[in-house]
Formats: C-alpha cells, sequence, structure tokens
C-alpha cells in the first residue's frame, strides 16, 4: 500500500513495508541523510523530525502512521541555514562531530516553538531526550537562548513589517 | 517508489580529490586535473603531498586524519594556511584516502597536532617561498623583498602584486628550498593560528548535508545486518534463515568465518542477512535461528572475574618501577594507608555506530567508512580477503564520533567480505546493541595503592598495583600483562617520594580489549588521585596544598628509558607546569573560600596524560543521594595551542565523557554475554545530567603542542568523588557511582 504524506513541503508517495521505520524511509527510500540512527529504541533523539510540527523520534515511527501528515526533517528547516535556530548554533559553533546535530536542532525547534523564552529547567526537560556523546550540552544550551533572542527579534522585525504595511494600507 | 529526490554520492564526489591519484611530487610538476574538480583550471600545482595549488587561485589542503569531532579537519589545514600566507575563505579541503605516503593516519592517540604541527608548516611555508621567488624572478627584484600576505606575493617598493593563482605556473618551476632552508611566519604575524576558527564543516552539519559513514550511498548498493556470536570467541554450528527470507526486502542470508586468534581487528564471525534497506536486514536477522558453539569464554562471569582481579591485586605482582625500597619503610612505618579502587569495562558508544561500505571488483576493494584510520583498514581488509594493502581503497567519510572505537575496522572487513560474496558493493550498519555487545571494551581495572606516612601525613613509601587484561591481547593470545598502558598514569607518577613501587598484575582477556579515550589513564588517574585525597584527608590537610607538596619542588623528569636519553626531550615531565595548571584551578575556582557545607563542596584532581598538564576542579551537590555538579574547572597546558575555540570544545566534551565514566559507565558480562545493549541498561550523561558548566582555562605556552583530545578525561572521576568526599565523608573506591550514595 503506498503512503502519501508532506515531506518538507511537498507531497511524497512511499510503497514500502507499512511497519517500515520513518527513518529508513527516509533515509535509505528517499536517500534523505540528515535524519541520523542512533538506537532505534527512541533513546538518543538522533532521528528526531517534526510531524505536523511537533517533535518525534522516527526510528520507532511507521509510515503507515505518517499517512497524510507532514513531515519536516533538518533539511526542510531552511534553505541556508537561515532558521534562527541555525544561526545560533553557528554563532556558538556547538557541533563536534555534528553526527546528534540535525535531531538536537529538531528538538530545539520544536521547544523553542512551544516556549519562546525557555528557562535552564524547560531546556532541561525538552532537550534530556537528545544525546551528544561529545558532550556539547553546554554549548547547546547556551545556543537555545541565543536561538530565542533571535527567533524574538524575528518575530519583533515582521510585527514592524507588518504595521508598516498595515500603515501603509490605511 | 518515488526516486526522484534520492541524493546519491556519486563515487566522483568521494573519488575524485585531485589528489588521490597524485604521487607525492616535491618537485615542480603539474598534475593535470581529474574530473569536474575545476572547471576554469587545467593544473594543479602539488608543491607538497598535503597541498595543492590551482590556477584560479584555490588552495587545496589534504586533511589526512580522521574528523570524529576534534575538529582535526580545520586545525591542520590552519597550520598549513598560515605558513602558505592563504586566505581562508579560499581554502577547500579535501579528504583524503588511505595512503602510506601521507604519513601515520592513524587518528587517535591525541597526535595529529603533535605529529603533524611541523609537517604542515613545512608543507606551507615551502609553497610560499616558491610562490614569493617565481614572483621576485618575474619582478626581477630580489626575493627577499617580496612577501606573501593574504592569497598574493606584495613587492612594497614598486606597489606591485600577483594572486597565487597567477603565479602558480612559474612557482612550481622554482627550486624547491631544503628544509633547513625554511623560513617560518613568527607568531606575532599569525591570522589564524591561535586564534577562534570555526570547523569546516559546520554548515553542512547543520544542513544535514554532511556525509557521515552512515550516510555514504554506492549505486547498487545492498545493506547487511550482522549476527555476531553471542560469546567472544564463539562460532556458528547451524542456523535457519526461511523465516529471516519471508521478510520483505531481505535477498539472501551469508555467514563470515570465525576470526582466527589473536582477535586483532579480525571480523567476530556470525551470519549477515541482506536487503534493500537497513531496517529488512535488521528485522530478517531477528528472524533467524542459529545454533552457536559458544566457544571457551561463555563462562565469563563479571562478579567472579572481578574478584580474581581483586584477589590478583592484593599479592605482590610483576614490578615495573622500583624506587628506593617501599618494604624496608612498611616494616617500620607508624602509619600505614591501603585502599582498594576498581573501574569496569566500558563502551565507546560513539552516537554513530560502526558503519561502512564495501565494493569488491576485480580482485580490489573499494571502501567508504567511518574510520580512524584507514591505513588500518587497507591492512586488516587486505588480510581478510588475501590481497595487498595497495588493492585496498580507502576512502574516509565524517565520523558520527569513534573515541577509539573506529581504529578498529572489524565492520570494514565485514563490508569487504560481504561485497566479494554478494557481488554488490554492501554496506554493513552495526545496530547500536551491536556496538554495545560487540565493543573492543575499555578495559576494567583492579587497583590496589599502599603508604607509609610521616608525622606531617606526607607519603615515605609508596607501593601501586594494577590488574587489568591487556590491549595487548589483540596480537598475542599469551598476553596477561599490560605494557603501554604502565606508561599511561602509573610508573610515570611524579610524586617526590623516596620510596615508590609500580606493579602490574596479569589478567586473561575473556572479551575484545582495545583503547577507549584515554586509555589506561582514566582508571590509574581514578586510584591515584583518589588515594593522594585520601591521605590528604586522613593528615588533615588542606588538598591542593597537599597535592603540592607531593608534587615537590619545580624540576624536570625524563620519562624516557636511560638507553633512550639521547638528545633533549622537549616533553620532558615538568612539575613547575604541574604545579601552575593546580594553582590556576584553585584560584578559578575560588577553592580557598567556597568551604564544604550543605551538601556541597569542591574536589581536585592532576593529571599528565597525552604530554598534556590538566589540573580539574569540580563542585557537586549531594542531595538525598542525588548528584548534581553545578560547576567543573579545568586548566590545561598543552603546550602551542592552534585552535582555541575547538581545545575548549575538546575539554568540555571531556568533562561530558568523564561524567559519564564516573557517575554510570559499566559493562558486564553474565555466562559469557555482555548484559548490556543499548542506552537504557549502558546509559552515557545526558543534558539534565552533565556537568552544568565546565569553565576551560588554556595556560599559555610556546612549548610544542601536545594532546589535546582525550588528557581532560582522566581527572574528572577522581575529582568529582573526591568532592562528594568532602561533601558527605563517603568515599567512593569503585565506579560507577551510581547508587553509592544512597
Amino acid at each position: 500500500m503506498p503512503v502519501t504524506f508532506t515531506l518538507n513541503g511537498k507531497p511524497q508517495t512511499v510503497d514500502v513495508s507499512p511497519q517500515m521505520p520513518l527513518l529508513w524511509v527516509l533515509r535509505d527510500s528517499l536517500g534523505m541523510t540528515g535524519t541520523k540512527f542512533g538506537c532505534g529504541m527512541a533513546l538518543c533523539g538522533c532521528c528526531t523530525v517534526h510531524i505536523n510540527g511537533q517533535p518525534i523520534r522516527s526510528c520507532v515511527t511507521p509510515i503507515s502512521t505518517v499517512a497524510g501528515k507532514s513531515v519536516t526533517t533538518i533539511e526542510g528547516l531552511s534553505s541556508d541555514n537561515s532558521h534562527p535556530v541555525q544561526r545560533a548554533w553557528i554563532e556558538v559553533d556547538v557541533p563536534q562531530c555534528g553526527y546528534c546535530q540535525s535531531g538536537q536542532i529538531m528538538t530545539a525547534v520544536g521547544l523553542l516553538k512551544k516556549t519562546a523564552h525557555p528557562t535552564d529547567a524547560d531546556i532541561d526537560e525538552a532537550m534530556h531526550g537528545n544525546i551528544c556523546r561529545c558532550g556539547t550540552y553546554q554549548a547547546i544550551r547556551h545556543a537555545v537562548h541565543l536561538a530565542a533572542q533571535y527567533q524574538a527579534a524575528a518575530n519583533r522585525n515582521a510585527t514592524v513589517a507588518q504595521n508598516v504595511a498595515e500603515g501603509d494600507a490605511a | 517508489m518515488k526516486s526522484n529526490s534520492i541524493t546519491v554520492v556519486s563515487r566522483r564526489d568521494f573519488v575524485g580529490g585531485v589528489f588521490s591519484a597524485g604521487a607525492l611530487v616535491l618537485g615542480g610538476i603539474l598534475l593535470p586535473l581529474k574530473g569536474t574538480a575545476a572547471a576554469t583550471a587545467d593544473a594543479t600545482w602539488q608543491p607538497n603531498v598535503y597541498l595543492g595549488l590551482e590556477p584560479d587561485g584555490r588552495v587545496i589542503i589534504i586533511a589526512h586524519r580522521s574528523e570524529m569531532g576534534t575538529g582535526i579537519r580545520t586545525s591542520l589545514p590552519m597550520i598549513v594556511a598560515e605558513e602558505l600566507g592563504a586566505d581562508w575563505t579560499r581554502v577547500k579541503i579535501e579528504q583524503a584516502i588511505g595512503d602510506a605516503k601521507y604519513g601515520s593516519q592513524d587518528t587517535d592517540g591525541s597526535e595529529s597536532i603533535r605529529d603533524f604541527y611541523d609537517p604542515m608548516r613545512e608543507a606551507g611555508a615551502t609553497a610560499r617561498m616558491m610562490l614569493e621567488s617565481a614572483a621576485a624572478s618575474k619582478w626581477g627584484v630580489p626575493v627577499s623583498e617580496c612577501r606573501a600576505r593574504n592569497h598574493e606575493v606584495l613587492h612594497a617598493k614598486s606597489d606591485r602584486k600577483l594572486g597565487f593563482g597567477e603565479l602558480v605556473p612559474l612557482a612550481s618551476k622554482q627550486p624547491v628550498p631544503k628544509k633547513e632552508q625554511l623560513k617560518f611566519k613568527s607568531p606575532a604575524e599569525y591570522r589564524y593560528v591561535g586564534k577562534n576558527v570555526p570547523i569546516t564543516d559546520l554548515d553542512d552539519i547543520l544542513a544535514g548535508h554532511a556525509v557521515f559513514g552512515m550516510d555514504a550511498r554506492v549505486p547498487g548498493m545492498v545493506y547487511a545486518s550482522i549476527e555476531h556470536p553471542p560469546v567472544f570467541g564463539g562460532k556458528l554450528k547451524t542456523y535457519d534463515d526461511a523465516e529471516a527470507r519471508k521478510v520483505r526486502g531481505v535477498s539472501k542470508t551469508l555467514t563470515i568465518p570465525p576470526f582466527k586468534p589473536p582477535y586483532a581487528f579480525q571480523p567476530l564471525g556470525g551470519v549477515a542477512v541482506i536487503a534493500d534497506n537497513t531496517w529488512a536486514a535488521m528485522q530478517g536477522r531477528r528472524k533467524l535461528k542459529i545454533d552457536w558453539d559458544l566457544g571457551p569464554n561463555a563462562s565469563l562471569d563479571s562478579v567472579a572475574y572481578k574478584k580474581t582481579l581483586q584477589e590478583t591485586a592484593r599479592k605482590a605482582c610483576k614490578v615495573a618501577r622500583n624506587d628506593g625500597d617501599v618494604d624496608a619503610v612498611f616494616k617500620t612505618a607508624a602509619k600505614v594507608h591501603e585502599a582498594e579502587y576498581y573501574v569496569p569495562h566500558l563502551a565507546h558508544a560513539s552516537m554513530e555506530p560502526p558503519v561502512a561500505v564495501a565494493e569488491f571488483k576485480n580482485g580490489k576493494v573499494e571502501l567508504w567508512a567511518s574510520t580512524q584510520n584507514p591505513q588500518a583498514v587497507q591492512e586488516t581488509v587486505a588480510k581478510a580477503m588475501g590481497l595487498k594493502p595497495t588493492d585496498v581503497t580507502c576512502h574516509v567519510t565524517l565520523l558520527g564520533g569513534g573515541f577509539g572505537r573506529k581504529s578498529k575496522p572489524d565492520y570494514c572487513a565485514e563490508a569487504a567480505i560481504l561485497s566479494k560474496q554478494m557481488g554488490k558493493p554492501v554496506k554493513v550498519v552495526w545496530s547500536r546493541e551491536d556496538d554495545i555487545r560487540f565493543d573492543f571494551y575499555h578495559a576494567v581495572a583492579a587497583m590496589y595503592i599502599k603508604a607509609a606516612t610521616d608525622e606531617k601525613g606526607r607519603p615515605t613509601a609508596w607501593l601501586q598495583r594494577s590488574v587489568f587484561p591487556p590491549i595487548g591481547s589483540q596480537d598475542d593470545v599469551a598476553a596477561k600483562y599490560g605494557t603501554f598502558e604502565l606508561d599511561m598514569g602509573w610508573n610515570d607518577v611524579p610524586y617526590d617520594i623516596p620510596n615508590f613501587r609500580a606493579e602490574c598484575g596479569p589478567a586473561d582477556t575473556k572479551i575484545r580489549i582495545g583503547w577507549m579515550r584515554s586509555v589506561a589513564n582514566i582508571p590509574h588517574a581514578f586510584a591515584v588521585q583518589s588515594f593522594t585525597d585520601e591521605l590528604a584527608a586522613a593528615a588533615g590537610r588542606d588538598r591542593v596544598e597537599y597535592l603540592l607538596d607531593v608534587l615537590g619542588k619545580p624540576r624536570k623528569i625524563d620519562l624516557r628509558p636511560p638507553a633512550e636519553r639521547k638528545g633533549p626531550d622537549p616533553y620532558m615531565l615538568d612539575i613547575a607546569r604541574m604545579r601552575r595548571v593546580i594553582e590556576i584551578a584553585a584560584e578559578q575556582s575560588g577553592w580557598a573560600k567556597k568551604k564544604p557545607g550543605n551538601g556541597r563542596a569542591l574536589g581536585i584532581a592532576v593529571h599528565r596524560s597525552f604530554l598534556t598538564y590538566v589540573a580539574t576542579v569540580v563542585e557537586v551537590e549531594v542531595d538525598k543521594g542525588k548528584l548534581r555538579i553545578p560547576r567543573v574547572d579545568m586548566v590545561l597546558d598543552t603546550g602551542k595551542v592552534i585552535n582555541p575555540d575547538r581545545v575548549r570544545a575538546q575539554l568540555e566534551g571531556a568533562s561530558v565523557f568523564g561524567a559519564s565514566i564516573a557517575l554510570m559507565g559499566e559493562i558486564t558480562a553474565a555466562n559469557g554475554r555482555v548484559q548490556q545493549s543499548n542506552f537504557n541498561t549502558y546509559p552515557v550523561a545526558r543534558l539534565n545530567e552533565a556537568p552544568v558548566e565546565t569553565h576551560v582555562h588554556i595556560v599559555p605556552s610556546s612549548a610544542p603542542p601536545a594532546g589535546v583530545g582525550e588528557p581532560g578525561v582522566p581527572p574528572m572521576s577522581p575529582a568529582i568523588c573526591n568532592a562528594i568526599f568532602a561533601a558527605t565523608g563517603k568515599r567512593i573506591r569503585e565506579l560507577p557511582i551510581k547508587k553509592q550514595l544512597g
């Protein structure tokens, strides 16, 4: 049975075993390798993607449950690393080996969507499911706080632009 | 299935590096460009094996060491670019294949900068001097008036300049300066070295485009998942794959022969399931019915094994270092202290499990692998296939962590063996369970220390024994004693004690042993630095003051065996440097002001490993048996630093890696089987468990560069445990701490 879903804004159909996890559909069937395999049991967070805007573990998500839904992977976050979270990760130079970072970023994006200005406790709560064996946690915490500032600035600019536009219209 | 969005990494991208086929060229020889690497150019000048310049001005620097997160793919090229006078934004970094012409590519031992600082400077300076001499001859001016800077050569007197690209044809014909003629930049002129330069792969990593071993794909590739014998040394008797082959996507099952002792880097053997995707191969594997001959290690039990090691450590062992006469002092000593310490087996657990793609074709093998050592891949694969190492081409991807595991290319040989049987490229993907259950484990160690002390509590005699299965068991079935492990924080304890004996006891090897980040320094620093803290506590003295006292006056110690003491050793153990890192750590952590109280206290440890001095102060909070580490101060003296931001990152990482070892790391076996298998049973520190803040302090130094990747790890566990003692009075002598706090 083919399964159709939206992948990074574009329709996508695959015909694979319905039990096949989204992770392996992305990686092996579609060649989207930005999403990583780390544990296969939703223990490490390397495989984090968004379904309908919510961070999930793609290694335990059967493709059949993704039908009709919208999937965003690291490749779909921006075309030029311009997402506030990516910009913060660049500013702090977070990655060491980099393997877990797409999962870290996708989880951080989910956190900032829900909580615009997370506290350290919020970051602990949201990010502790993503393991980094290189130990970039301190840099990640710093970058999440910085991304919150970037996001707030982007929102302010958007509001200003909107006000200007509305002012022009009036 | 729609396949229009498949992004296949083309072979050209992997193979087509302009240097991959180039021979060592030290004269001015122009190599024709291969592939499509540079459409605008028609020839590349390769003044050195690590460096090429193209007529369009691009500078290509070869990264011959593996990138596993240390930033080495950035730091070594920075040195070349610096001496060349290149503009970093016009530098392209290409990863080398495995090839003896680069020197050692074995990326471990914290050696990359140490061993290649000079060769990289020489590569850059050689090309720079040839560019300057090309410009001088073009302008008809003395070469002493020409200076290379920012990708061009300038003649200040006439205000003329020529870009590197324009000079390539002429520069390649200049005489190559001899090593002793090379002139190097003064540090005051540095634009990159010593500055924070972002890692070269940053953008690709954040966009999800970076290619790790897990991401390598070649046309026609199939996937393999391998069931290994459950016990080390076990062998396949029979198996039934009827159910496995019914899984959608599974095409075949194949066998891999068991290793012939000694185990070295050989595959463990087993049954491989081949499929058209990774998941199908893993699913098929679950349906195999296998009858194993469990072999000689099926009785391994960690509880009994630990007891054996501990009993060995209580009796006289083989003497490895002997100063003065400890026995005579012990006989008459008024006060004697003794203690036992234990560190279990540990697994590397890099986030990317072992993975490799191999294609056997026309009697040769080509691999794309997440490996710390492509030269070991060549040797190991060649041996497994009955080929010559030069018949094996190994492309190196980015590594999703390594920590020493990926120096051992058993998984690469598996891929090659399966590819030959399949007649297709095969990608071998280890699951997390495979990674944890079939590692080359960091060796368990049981240690015993005894000291006699004078009226001030200072040691007058010190005896220590370490018992662990040796890494030498990889290549020698009879190996029972450590060798180089004893140079890692055991024989080289630099205390000023007249009577000192270090011993090593025998241990059988029942599972694979291999080096892991910091190696034997981990247990040795734990025991020595914990025991020192115990002596300080028994004497009622301040730990920092006591540590400085046992280290003694500033002096230099030549650790080379007497026969090898020819000429000066730039890396002599320097007690002044060791004292300085301790003093800075005390100052930066607020040691004198922060007195223990309310379950909160500081602990200190110092250790020199990989020629680098590190002192670490850890602050702990213990509340109802729960441990929190709010702050760590790490001070390192590692000589010259190339990229300070990456040094900081390595030390922050060492803080977390060390905390994992102290708090939770433990591999055990029962009935010969490793009992841990994934992050639920082999936990590593998560963001909410790791030290909250690690402050890294780098001691400015012009000494030759030492190691960075590993030396931050060893002081962590003793510093944590010493802090716990100061906070609670509870002395931890066995790792991991886990539930020992109540």
